[in-house]
């Protein structure tokens, strides 16, 4: 796979793809898409970038460890489901907060932040085991 | 993407009163793991915090599983449904004393392991990840003893046995591979039996909460399906619980992990599969139950006889276990057999018994292992010389895992043989009885060949061999060795001395699984 076309569009496909991962996680509640489904796409994104340009490379674009980022989207996940503790309502009971932004409201809820979770225990996950495999190809 | 923009009005399908505090001990146990998990993978380089992170987590766990037993002891079955969805469109988490009970023995058999490991896993295991895949372990295992909703427990299942592979191969021994595949092939054919028996059960009643489909089938026109469906939990659960003759994969993959991991997974994976059949076959199924009763009965016979005679047979300490563990799964079956409130009782009773006591045998290989420096029966011996503390604590174990008074075992198999001559199955009552002096037999021979014996299978009687190389002093065992021992065995020996407050939450919790009544209203009677 060490052709020239391949790793000079290799780097633009990847980012474009990370910008549509998080594009389908973000639309994913009231539409297809999800946490899922966007980090099956976000690690797509590192697969290709990790066979045209190396793992190495890879590991360094990530800044963290895959392992560390799929514990913290854990970690987002578990706290996400808290917030109802406060207003006696049983766990994962969704909590809407709109925030006025440049004129515009974003509707920041729970689920949004679990589906956070869901994205990144998927991506640490999953591109855990792909580098592993790929750097075994090396 | 508002909720403004909802047209349809949910207020009917949601929970709208408040939520006690004290409910949230429902999920707490499963929320705290998962915390810690996350936090001790973060922190996975770091090998010399792992067990304090772990230790915190499951203390936590632990005072949460108090607090909700003692919760459920006084105000009944309760229940919480996720993201206030009403069941059954809501994942109902439901605690009875079953469930409630079990959780907190888990916990309390986690806790002695994470200690215990804190000495005996090396410092590159952990950081292969042994303390998150244990947290992980407790999460997927309190998980399935708390949920009320049947995928629910499917997916707290692969939680667990994904934790447990990850255990299992920890040391990277051709052997462990070798033992892995078994379990896991198994494993997961049991897991497909069990998903496959829950589609169809989805498609028989058209939900998957617990109680509603307790509720659903007993109204249901034709047994046949129903039949059929109990046929397919029971044979998927009895696989994950070993039972005869589908329990090969237990002898055959236990001795390879480090022994603080099979020492968990002795006390807790097969005591899932035996939750699973209790709650399935009494609460879900009573029909099927009653059905099948003479099958079960003959499969719990047959499963405490091979296990005691297999225990009996073999040479290896690490086998041996393995042998036991089955031949109290037998016990736990047959007070399914027989179903009255009685033998269930004593089923419950025998899984609490179940998971400190072979948590607490494997604990004891491990020690045994570290004071001669072998796992066979030829070789050893000469231990009650060089440790009589151990052989204290060795023979109070052995003995209680034979069910012999005073101790906790002998409690759960007098109800068993109760239960079993109140309903007539007088076969079943005779099974656990040869079962149990077969048992006798082979600690017996354990602890005389172990302990008492001066040396190897050579020495002659009266005389104390020199040590075996490789093996360590009394005074160098430490702490974290001694401290799990002795508190799985003064809970053995106090359980064993004072058994009317356990005996009462099992009777509550035989009783909440034979008569569905607080079950069914805990869920849908609203929030209570």
């Amino acid at each position: 796979m060490n052709t020239l076309i391949f790793r000079t569009v290799a780097p633009y496909l990847s980012a474009l793809m990370m910008l549509f991962s998080v594009f389908v996680l973000l639309r994913g509640h009231n539409e297809p898409g999800g946490g899922f489904i966007g980090g099956l796409i976000a690690v797509s994104a590192f697969a290709i970038y990790g066979i045209a340009c190396g793992v190495s490379a890879v590991r360094r674009a990530m800044k963290f460890h895959p392992m560390s980022i799929a514990a913290s989207g854990l970690l987002l996940a578990v706290v996400s489901v808290l917030p109802s503790l406060f207003f006696s309502q049983p766990a994962m009971t969704s909590q809407w907060l709109a925030l006025p932004f440049l004129g515009t409201v974003i509707d920041l809820s729970t689920p949004l932040f679990f589906d956070i979770g869901v994205y990144l225990v998927v991506v640490g996950a999953i591109s855990s085991i792909a580098l592993s495999l790929e750097e075994r190809a090396d | 993407m508002a909720a403004t923009k909802t047209t349809v009005d949910i207020t009917a399908a949601m929970v709208t009163e408040a939520v006690p505090l004290a409910d949230w001990l429902l999920v707490a146990p499963v929320l705290l793991t998962m915390a810690g998990g996350a936090i001790s993978i973060i922190f996975r380089k770091k090998s010399a915090t792992q067990p304090w992170i772990a230790i915190t987590t499951i203390a936590l766990v632990i005072l949460s599983n108090i607090g909700l037993l003692n919760h459920v002891l006084t105000n009944g079955v309760v229940t919480m449904v996720m993201g206030s969805w009403l069941p059954p469109f809501g994942i109902a988490f439901t605690a009875d004393p079953l469930g409630a009970l079990l959780a907190l023995t888990a916990s309390v058999a986690t806790m002695c392991v994470a200690v215990f490991a804190m000495n005996s896993i090396a410092e590159n295991e952990r950081r292969y990840g042994f303390y998150p895949f244990l947290l992980m372990l407790l999460c997927g295992v309190t998980g399935s003893f708390l949920t009320g909703d049947i995928f629910n427990l499917y997916v707290w299942f692969e939680v667990l046995l994904i934790s447990s592979f990850g255990m299992q191969i920890l040391g990277n021994e051709k052997v462990q591979i070798d033992g892995a595949v078994k379990y896991a092939v198994l494993n997961l054919i049991a897991t497909t039996l069990f998903l496959a028996a829950t589609g169809l059960l989805y498609g028989l009643v058209g939900t998957l909460n617990m109680a509603d489909i307790a509720g659903k089938l007993k109204a249901f026109d034709s047994s046949g399906p129903m039949l059929g469906l109990a046929t397919l939990y029971f044979l998927a659960f009895a696989m994950k619980a070993a039972a005869f003759p589908v329990n090969f994969w237990l002898p055959a993959s236990y001795h390879t992990p480090r022994l603080v991991v099979a020492a968990i997974f002795a006390g807790l994976l097969t005591k899932v599969g035996v939750y699973a059949l209790l709650r399935v076959m009494l609460l879900l199924m009573p029909e099927g139950r009653d059905w099948l009763a003479s099958l079960i009965g003959i499969v719990a016979i047959a499963t405490m006889l091979t296990g005691s005679l297999g225990a009996l047979a073999q040479t290896d300490i690490r086998r041996l276990m393995a042998y036991l563990v089955i031949a109290g799964i037998g016990a736990m079956m047959a007070g399914i057999a027989v179903g009255n409130e009685v033998a269930v009782s004593g089923a419950i009773f025998y899984s609490m018994h179940s998971v400190l006591i072979m948590t607490a045998l494997y604990l004891l290989v491990a020690f045994m292992f570290q004071m001669s420096g072998t796992f066979s029966l030829r070789e050893i011996g000469g231990l009650y010389i060089r440790t009589p503390l151990g052989a204290g604590i060795g023979l109070i174990l052995l003995l209680a895992v034979a069910g012999l008074p005073p101790f906790s075992g002998f409690w759960a198999k007098l109800l068993l043989v109760a239960g079993a001559l109140e309903a007539g199955r007088g076969w079943v009552a005779a099974g656990i009885l040869v079962s149990g002096l077969f048992t006798t037999i082979a600690v017996g021979r354990l602890w005389i060949f172990a302990f008492w014996r001066g040396g190897n299978e050579h020495t002659v009687d009266g005389i104390q061999a020199l040590p075996i190389a490789g093996s360590s002093d009394a005074s160098e065992i430490s702490w974290s060795i001694w401290l799990p021992l002795v508190v799985l065995t003064a809970l053995i020996f106090i359980i064993g001395i004072l058994p009317e407050t356990m005996m009462s939450i099992t009777e509550n919790g035989a009783k909440t699984l034979i008569d569905p009544t607080a079950y069914i209203g805990s869920v849908f009677g609203g929030i209570r």
